[in-house]
């Protein structure tokens, strides 16, 4: 059948299958437009007080800063946006603690352009957040629970022994630019999701709850699991990071492997695969 | 088997394209929609009711909040919002060590008080190792030491009626146009009950300190700073907030902050 097909045009080789089901294409742009607001509002409220500490408290009579990010005067009298992570002093002016024009300069750890509101508003910073946070956790359940019961879970999600064995090639190819267009997930692929729904999303949902004085005295177990409520707020800070990255590397791969294609397949759920996998519906 | 194989010109063209949706994040195309008493606001600002009522049916009416030990006080309580009130019948009060200093206890009540400092130390006393969660992040971990909002709520002897303890305070806060206002606080006869809610006049094992509030402040260990009212001038119970302030609530809930503050 295989040399039947090569007879004839390039075209007809393609198969279009369904890959993705509603749930996982509607939580997805749920959690797409969750992540964007709680992103940006989480900013705003960073920007309340602009730095991070490991334990339960916030050291102002003793040293256990992590990152902070403030304006400060320089030798030349002009205000300079001072980045300390781990007591390393960073000039950050121009985008973290002193941005905008020189001549309309605002004092904030994270520029106008990254918070909503873009002016100073915690009290509504944290209405946006609060909101989509709920959204986001509803959204996440959602997800876990449908993908528990159809399958998408074992079956795309978590990585298999020979997906795991196949890492090293699979990123190679990824880094290579090479993408194979099959039924379901590389190794490759299957790994950088899980590691987001199973692990981060899960951590930034415990963690922002772990900043709650409510639920520490319904669950006091979560800032001992974190190591404190300022830990938490670091935790929560740095996987926000992780996101971020995971989204640009994400945003980059769906653009590099055919944009058409893979937006298609993540909002109608058809997908254009390549011939020979159609068959065996192998990774390779 | 077909692949695409991506040349430098493809790559560039992809990093270009990834890297112009990045400045799409400029937020202020949503400042509209957030301001106060927009309607976007007002409906996102309804989550906190959510949180208020599965907070309380997760931690139930006692659930304590965390205590911790001696040895995890490392620093003095950070004082934070008004720290030296002017208004000038408390200034007459602090000078004189605040000996003439009466709390006076109304509203929805069967006997009305006016309970001297020395009165409020000769009722039960508690005394709490807590972590203080500011709204802006920072935690701070004290020594507070008062007496149970309850055991006053009983000398008093509340109406059925009473659903808020409302909390005036003698600072003000300077809000430019509308000049000084007066701070206050409300919170729910749930919280107003809990054992570790208590009017405080001690901290860290010293009369509490000006900038901390002296000579009363409230301390509500399942929410956040700006519920604890420092320099306490009178309590009130009453059966709706409505009519106090612009109706929020409180001096940071009129102006947007969510009135229950436990998360
Ligand atoms: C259900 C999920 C979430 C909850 C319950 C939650 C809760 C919170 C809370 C309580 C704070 C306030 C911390 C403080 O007092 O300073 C906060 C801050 C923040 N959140 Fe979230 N959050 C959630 C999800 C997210 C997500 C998904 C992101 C980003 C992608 C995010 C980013 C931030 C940032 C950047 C801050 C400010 C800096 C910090 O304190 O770490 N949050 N969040
Ligand atoms: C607007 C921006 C986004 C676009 C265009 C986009 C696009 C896509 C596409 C096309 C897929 C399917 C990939 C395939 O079939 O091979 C996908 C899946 C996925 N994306 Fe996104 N995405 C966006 C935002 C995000 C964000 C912000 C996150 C989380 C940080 C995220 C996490 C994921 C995950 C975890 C999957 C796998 C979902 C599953 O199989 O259940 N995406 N995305």
């Amino acid at each position: 059948m295989a040399t039947a097909i090569e007879k004839h045009d390039i075209h007809s080789q393609r198969t279009t299958i369904r890959r993705h089901g509603i749930v996982t294409r509607v939580t997805h742009w749920t959690w797409a437009v969750a992540l964007f607001f709680l992103l940006l509002s989480g900013l705003q409220i960073f920007n309340a007080h602009p730095s991070l500490y490991i334990g339960e408290q916030s050291g102002f009579a003793f040293d256990n800063s992590v990152l902070s990010i403030r304006a400060v005067r320089g030798a030349d009298g002009n205000a300079e946006g001072l980045t300390t992570l781990f007591g390393r002093r960073i000039d950050t002016t121009g985008l973290l603690g002193v941005s905008g024009p020189e001549d309309s300069r605002v004092y904030e750890a994270f520029p106008g352009w990254l918070t909503v509101p873009s002016y100073h508003d915690l009290a509504t910073g944290r209405v946006v957040h609060f909101f989509f946070a709920w959204l986001f956790a509803a959204t996440f359940i959602s997800w876990f629970a449908a993908s528990l019961i159809n399958g998408h879970l074992r079956r795309d999600i978590l990585p298999s022994f020979s997906d795991i064995r196949g890492l090293p090639g699979s990123f190679l190819e990824h880094l290579r630019f090479r993408f194979h267009h099959c039924r379901s997930y590389t190794g490759l692929q299957k790994i950088s999701y899980a590691i987001v729904l199973l692990v981060l999303f899960p951590l930034m949902i415990l963690t922002g709850l772990t900043m709650s004085p409510g639920m520490n005295a319904a669950m006091p177990w979560l800032t001992e699991i974190f190591g404190g409520r300022q830990a938490a707020r670091t935790i929560h800070f740095v996987v926000m990071l992780l996101l971020v990255g995971f989204f640009a590397i994400h945003i980059f791969m769906v653009f590099a492997a055919g944009p058409i294609n893979e937006m298609r397949s993540m909002v109608t759920g058809r997908y254009r695969i390549d011939g020979e996998a159609a068959e065996g519906g192998s990774e390779r | 088997m077909s692949r695409i194989i991506i040349n430098r010109r493809r790559f560039l063209t992809v990093a270009g394209v990834a890297a112009s949706t990045l400045p799409l994040a400029g937020c202020d195309a949503l400042d509209g929609m957030l301001s106060s008493g927009a309607t976007a606001r007002d409906v996102m600002a309804k989550a906190n009711g959510l949180t208020y009522r599965v907070q309380r049916f997760l931690i139930g009416a006692d659930g304590l909040a965390k205590e911790f030990s001696e040895s995890e006080i490392r620093q003095g309580q950070r004082p934070n919002g008004s720290t030296d009130p002017t208004d000038a019948t408390y200034i007459a009060l602090r000078v004189a060590g605040f000996a003439g200093y009466r709390l006076d206890v109304g509203g929805l009540v069967d006997r009305r008080l006016r309970l001297s400092l020395d009165e409020l130390r000769n009722m039960p006393s508690r005394t709490h190792i807590t972590r203080h969660d500011c709204v802006e992040g920072w935690s701070c971990i004290a020594k507070w030491t008062g007496v149970p909002l309850s055991a006053v709520l009983d000398e008093a002897g509340v109406k059925s009626e009473a659903r808020y303890v409302l909390f005036r305070c003698f600072d003000t806060m300077n809000l430019g146009l509308s000049g000084e206002v007066a701070y206050y606080e409300s919170i729910d006869m749930l919280d107003a009950r809990h054992p570790q809610t208590i009017l405080a006049y001690g901290l860290n094992g010293e009369p509490l300190p000006v900038a901390n509030g002296a000579p009363l402040r409230l301390r509500v260990e399942r929410q956040l700073g700006y519920k604890m009212a420092k320099y306490i001038r009178s309590i009130e119970l009453v059966s709706d907030l409505a009519p106090y302030g612009q109706g929020k609530g409180g001096f940071w809930e009129d102006l947007g902050y969510d009135w229950y503050a436990g998360i």
